[in-house]
């Protein structure tokens, strides 16, 4: 809501010394919240004065464009007095008439400097100004013409365009939509400074009587009053009064037509929304009505719209000439011929208007004030002041008729504890204070012992339960009154050991060169082709979003592996060849069975009702997923890097469980998106916690990543149940280690892990720990066969083992792997 | 080793001879005083003072002498050899002296070199940013909660006082999911977890919840359609607008440093009331010729969230009594703190993935 501070100023006897800023800080402090300030005069400088132009001379140019060659009388303000020749682009003016110059030496919004200049063969010394090149608006189609009295030639144009003028835009919370209009924000101005308040709306209108324009009401819960005026004889070629279009253009509106804009204005200026008809386009009674299914009517904006049957509709004998409270019809708007003139102030119920307008999407200024609440005691006296501006600016005549259906409801009343304000806000408040401050905003307070009683004004339907109360008192006391205070110290028991665990599989990837990323859960199937996923892959079973930011990827993502790898794919782009990402985040998986009931707010659910919501969200596992390409260990002056591959996506898998002391188990598997040789399933126990490997040739290329990338995704919530919270000391002896290597000869399809696992087990009690060494492949080990080298660590717990005792268990780990696994010892 | 030899004069014996035995030493001494290094030195201690040499082999002769002449025999070799093996001694300190300071200038490297062998890696700065704010609070006692983010609408809305017409729902453009009968939304804003909170606890409750939340804003320099909030809720008995005053001084402080402070400007939340707007003194310019500011352009304050007392309706729907407990409630844009804590200009940057964004906050924790 932008409001110029003159207008402002005119219900209020704000003293002359307080500024614009004052006034906005202390509106901002009051909940009307600045949001912008701006005096139109601070981003131009002079001189900027009223002049009248005298010749035109038209000059067609070759490229078909005709310009004008003028000349402007400016009075004594250019120095000389001589007329000043400029030439103007602009075709909305005659000779004799009072426009705005630019001299030389002036700078417009933009840095734009006025200076004499030699163009289309004349010296054009100054502009002739548009509203867009002062910043007043965004009207370009021809210069600014004044009204022939507004002043004279070499007259500062500041003051004539009310340029000084500053308007405060403010930021409107929904629950202060009578701040919509100036008389709320002027009301709010009062309190904020202690000063007098005029009511644009105290006024005396005149008794309903049966002569007014007939009107019918179906639905009195949508529509509880309807006023109805008429004036006849309007003028409908009469200028809207320059002050007008200054504050409407101030406040943001378009001025159209004298009729529009009066009915714009007085929503402005009292906050009702009015609605004006071409009384000789209407046949038979207004009547509100709610809309038949699929009835059709074509709005203002030229939209035709299919109606629905919540609509609350306007309507006469010809059918739907209005959606209520949001946009008139076409058929019946005031037009360039309207003489007569049917006005509607009506109330409108607030949700029904919501609904309508969240329905055709169809924001509207009426809707904007319907919808948050009018205050519906108003409708009267803002149909008396439309009559008003329309008798004296458009030389209409009142009707005598006065059409009044239905009435404001009863105004209601909230009961608190009088000293509810201090014990909630913890300030000290003293009843009489807590009773000053409602009387303030308008209340009508009475007070019986402990408890006060308000009858809350009919501009605040926002005000209904006793803490509602103690946010207006709370405000006008001050809020920088509330005093800072630390509420008593909980016995804490710190951080969640699942926060803790997620924190350590950060810090342990971060420091071992993983960079975490965040990316969106969208994805679309654009996303599963890239991966290579299988039609009846379960990730494809997604949720989806009804009204997505982009069509083309409308579904929750079941995985991170798509964010990873385009960030992965942006990084390469940009140049960041050594790559190594990770990302925690959580996955969206369908239970099949989504569907959360709305319950009522007046109790707690039942556990039923807990449990039906409970189990309709889905499930949401936290997942950790990496991706690398490029080097892991980089090449320099100590010798080659190290590229990073698939054992490094399985590795920081390891690694990350590691740290929460979980030993993971890993297996071939094949799964896309991974290379269907090189992926790996990690597991503990019978809980697959996710995988890892290399990618997939296509998918790399999909994402744009280099060949051989790889990759890893795991359900981290998995991985922490797992996690070892409490380790157990380990029990180890000081007894010398007897150390053997075995080299041993295996088909190359025989995972060495299994190797490992045998020699474990043929090792018996003494060993104590066993570690792969080396791999080899080559004509001396064989076609399809490999060479394993593993490293066995014998020790006893009580002594120190016996000459041979070592070897013999070697051998025995030896056997067992020839037995098992077919193996050689080389 | 030779046996007595009676027959033998051991007067006559000639390496026993005082001047022969003096002669040794000399050229011993001499020998080990003209070593230039190590080596040569190990050489002369061969000669001059190993088992075949001369002083050594004069002293396996003294067994040989009469009992009354080995006595003296045997002081005046022990002499010399006792001065040779001195002289030794202190050579060697002075040639291994001498050896290690040329190795040590010898064995000179560049230190300049790179040692980036290792890929340097780093955890988001939201993800840091979020624990630091959360800590604040544990380190005061609170507890941290954590909440789906696809959310039933009734948790979302309904449960916090904005029903299915509220005004306020078309602030938080929100993104439905399908089919709309399963009231399903991608959470708005964290506070569906003070719902849950309360609907899973007895109070006291004092708990802080950062999160993730969502909203239809194309994205931009400023707007993120994903983002990230901290949630805080009170519900005690006698908790007032001072306690959340309080609090969030104490925050603002603990994040920004002594003297930064908060401001309420009275506002709108439909759960809660009264409610406010939390401004934060502005920690570049303190309020100070803020005209020049950029951190705040020029108004002194930071925008930093919103809060209030926790609206009656919402205790209600959420199974609190209202007679007995009052509480409060706050929420900060992490985003948006990371934002004017650290100069992030583009909110792109944080969601982009490019790691050079997050490697300069390294595991700053």
């Amino acid at each position: 809501m932008k409001a110029p501070v003159s207008w402002i100023r005119e219900y209020v006897d704000l003293p002359d010394a307080v500024t614009s800023d004052e006034l906005a800080a202390t509106l901002t402090m009051l909940g009307l919240k600045l949001e912008a300030l701006v005096t139109p005069a601070d981003a131009i400088t002079g001189p900027l004065v009223v002049g009248r132009v005298l010749t035109i001379e038209k000059e067609p140019q070759k490229n078909g464009k005709v310009i004008n060659w003028c000349t402007v009388d400016v009075a004594d303000a250019n120095g000389t007095g001589e007329p000043q020749g400029i030439i103007c682009g602009a075709h909305n003016f005659v000779e004799g008439d009072l426009v705005v110059v630019c001299l030389p030496g002036a700078v417009l919004p933009g840095n734009f400097e006025i200076s004499a200049r030699k163009t289309y063969g004349h010296i054009s010394a100054g502009m002739i100004c548009s509203s867009r090149e002062l910043g007043l608006g965004e009207d370009h189609d021809g210069i600014i013409v004044l009204p022939a009295e507004a002043g004279r030639p070499g007259d500062d144009a500041f003051e004539v365009l009310a340029m000084n003028d500053s308007i405060i835009e403010f930021e409107i919370n929904p629950d202060r939509a009578y701040a919509l209009s100036l008389r709320g924000i002027a009301r709010e101005t009062g309190i904020g400074f202690d000063v007098p308040f005029r009511d644009p709306a105290d006024r005396d209108v005149p008794a309903a009587n049966g002569d007014g324009y007939p009107v019918v009401v179906d639905d009195v819960a949508g529509c509880p009053v309807f006023v109805a005026r008429s004036v006849t004889g309007f003028d409908p070629a009469a200028p809207t009064p320059d002050w007008m279009v200054t504050r409407l253009t101030a406040a943001g509106m378009r001025p159209i037509s004298l009729g529009v804009d009066i009915t714009n204005y007085v929503m402005l200026e009292l906050g009702q929304p009015i609605h004006g008809y071409d009384r000789s386009k209407l046949s038979g009674a207004i009547r509100v009505r709610r809309a038949t299914e699929g009835e059709k009517l074509t709005t203002l904006d030229g939209q035709k719209r299919k109606l629905s049957a919540e609509d609350l509709l306007i309507t006469d004998d010809s059918g739907p000439i209005g959606i209520a409270g949001t946009m008139g019809g076409e058929t019946t708007e005031l037009s360039g011929s309207t003489t007569d003139v049917v006005i509607e102030a009506a109330h409108f119920d607030a949700v029904s208007i919501f609904r309508t307008e969240r329905r055709h999407k169809l924001p509207s200024e009426a809707s904007k004030r319907f919808e948050r609440g009018v205050d519906p005691e108003l409708p009267a006296a803002a149909a008396d002041r439309v009559v008003e501006l329309m008798v004296e600016l458009g030389g209409a005549t009142a009707d005598p008729g006065v059409t009044v259906v239905g009435e404001a409801p009863a105004r209601r009343t909230v009961t608190a504890a009088t000293d509810l304000s201090a014990r909630v806000t913890g300030m000290e408040i003293s009843a009489g204070t807590a009773v000053a401050n409602l009387e303030k905003v308008g209340c009508q307070v009475v007070v019986d012992g402990d408890t006060l009683t308000a009858t809350v004004p009919p501009w605040r339907p926002d005000m209904s339960d006793p803490f509602d109360l103690v946010e207006e008192v709370a405000r006008i006391v001050g809020y920088d009154k509330v005093p800072s205070v630390l509420p008593p110290a909980p016995s804490g028991r710190g951080l969640p050991v699942a926060q803790k665990l997620r924190r350590r599989v950060g810090l342990v990837l971060a420091g071992a060169g993983w960079t975490e990323s965040i990316s969106y859960p969208f994805v679309g199937d654009s996303d599963w082709a890239n991966l290579g996923l299988p039609d009846d892959d379960e990730r494809r079973r997604t949720i989806r979003m009804a009204n997505p930011l982009n069509a083309e990827e409308p579904q929750l993502a079941t995985t991170l592996l798509p964010g990873v790898l385009r960030s992965l794919g942006l990084n390469v782009a940009r140049g960041n060849a050594d790559t190594s990402l990770f990302e925690t985040g959580l996955v969206f998986l369908p239970t099949g069975e989504e569907a959360a009931p709305i319950l009522g707010v007046d109790r707690r659910p039942t556990d039923e009702e807990w449990a039906a919501i409970e189990k309709a969200v889905p499930h949401q596992p936290q997942h950790l997923a990496l991706a690398l390409t490029g080097q892991r260990e980089r090449s320099g002056w100590w010798g080659e890097g190290r590229q990073g591959s698939w054992s490094d996506a399985i590795g920081a898998v390891r690694d990350a469980a590691g740290a929460l002391g979980v030993e993971v188990e890993v297996t071939a598997a094949a799964l896309a998106p991974w290379h269907p040789g090189r992926c790996a399933e990690i597991r503990v126990g019978e809980t697959v916690l996710g995988h890892a490997g290399e990618l997939h040739p296509k998918v790399c290329k999909a994402y744009g990543v280099p060949a051989r990338s790889a990759a890893a995704e795991i359900d981290l919530d998995a991985l922490l149940r797992l996690a070892q919270v409490v380790t157990p000391s380990p029990h180890f002896a000081s007894y010398p280690v007897a150390k053997e290597d075995v080299a041993l000869v295996v088909d190359a399809s025989v995972p060495s892990a299994d190797v490992e696992a045998v020699l474990r087990e043929g090792a018996g009690e003494l060993l104590e720990s066993v570690r792969l060494f080396d791999v080899f492949t080559g004509e001396q080990v064989g076609e399809g066969k490999k060479s394993l080298a593993f490293a066995l660590r014998f020790r006893a717990p009580d002594r120190t083992l016996k000459e041979g005792e070592s070897g013999a268990a070697r051998d025995a780990a030896v056997a067992l792997a020839a037995e098992r696994l077919g193996a050689v010892q080389r | 080793m030779s046996g007595p030899n009676t027959d033998y004069d051991p007067v006559e014996v000639t390496p026993l001879r005082a001047d022969e035995v003096e002669a040794q030493r000399d050229a011993a001494l001499a020998a080990i005083a003209a070593a230039a290094d190590l080596e040569a030195l190990k050489q002369v201690r061969l000669e001059h003072a190993g088992d075949r040499s001369p002083l050594a082999l004069a002293n396996r002769e003294i067994g040989a002498l009469p009992p009354q002449a080995r006595k003296e025999a045997g002081a005046r070799v022990g002499k010399a050899r006792g001065e040779v093996n001195k002289a030794l001694g202190q050579r060697l300190a002075v040639l291994e002296a001498e050896h290690e300071e040329r190795m040590l200038v010898e064995e000179t490297v560049d230190v300049t070199l790179p040692t980036d062998r290792a890929l340097t890696g780093a955890r988001h700065p939201i993800t840091m940013m979020s624990e630091r704010i959360a800590d604040v609070f544990v380190a005061m006692g609170w507890e941290v909660a954590e909440g789906p983010q696809v959310e039933a609408e009734w948790l979302n809305f309904d449960a916090l006082n904005m029903g299915a017409d509220h005004p306020a729902r078309t602030m938080q453009d929100t993104f439905w999911l399908e089919p709309a009968e399963a009231a399903l939304v991608l959470r708005t804003h964290t506070s569906p977890v003070q719902a849950r909170t309360m609907l899973t606890r007895e109070p006291p409750i004092y708990v802080v919840c950062p999160g993730r939340v969502y909203r239809t804003d194309e994205i931009d320099a400023t707007h993120s359609p994903v983002f990230h909030q901290v949630e805080g809720l009170v519900i005690d008995e006698g908790i007032t607008m001072a306690h959340l005053k309080g609090s969030l001084d104490h925050f603002a402080t603990a994040m920004f440093g002594e003297g930064i402070t908060t401001r309420f400007r009275p506002s709108y939340f439909p759960f809660t009331e009264p409610s406010a707007e939390v401004d934060l003194v502005c920690f570049v310019c303190r309020g100070v010729n803020s005209d020049e500011c950029r951190t705040c352009r020029g108004e002194g304050w930071i925008e930093w969230g919103g809060c209030g007392v926790v609206n009656p309706r919402v205790l209600i729907a959420c199974g609190v009594d209202p007679e007995k407990y009052t509480g409060f409630a706050f929420g900060m844009g992490i985003d948006r703190t990371l934002m004017f804590r650290h100069g992030v200009e583009d909110l792109r940057d944080v969601f982009e993935g490019d790691i050079r964004f997050a490697q300069p906050f390294g595991i700053e924790i």
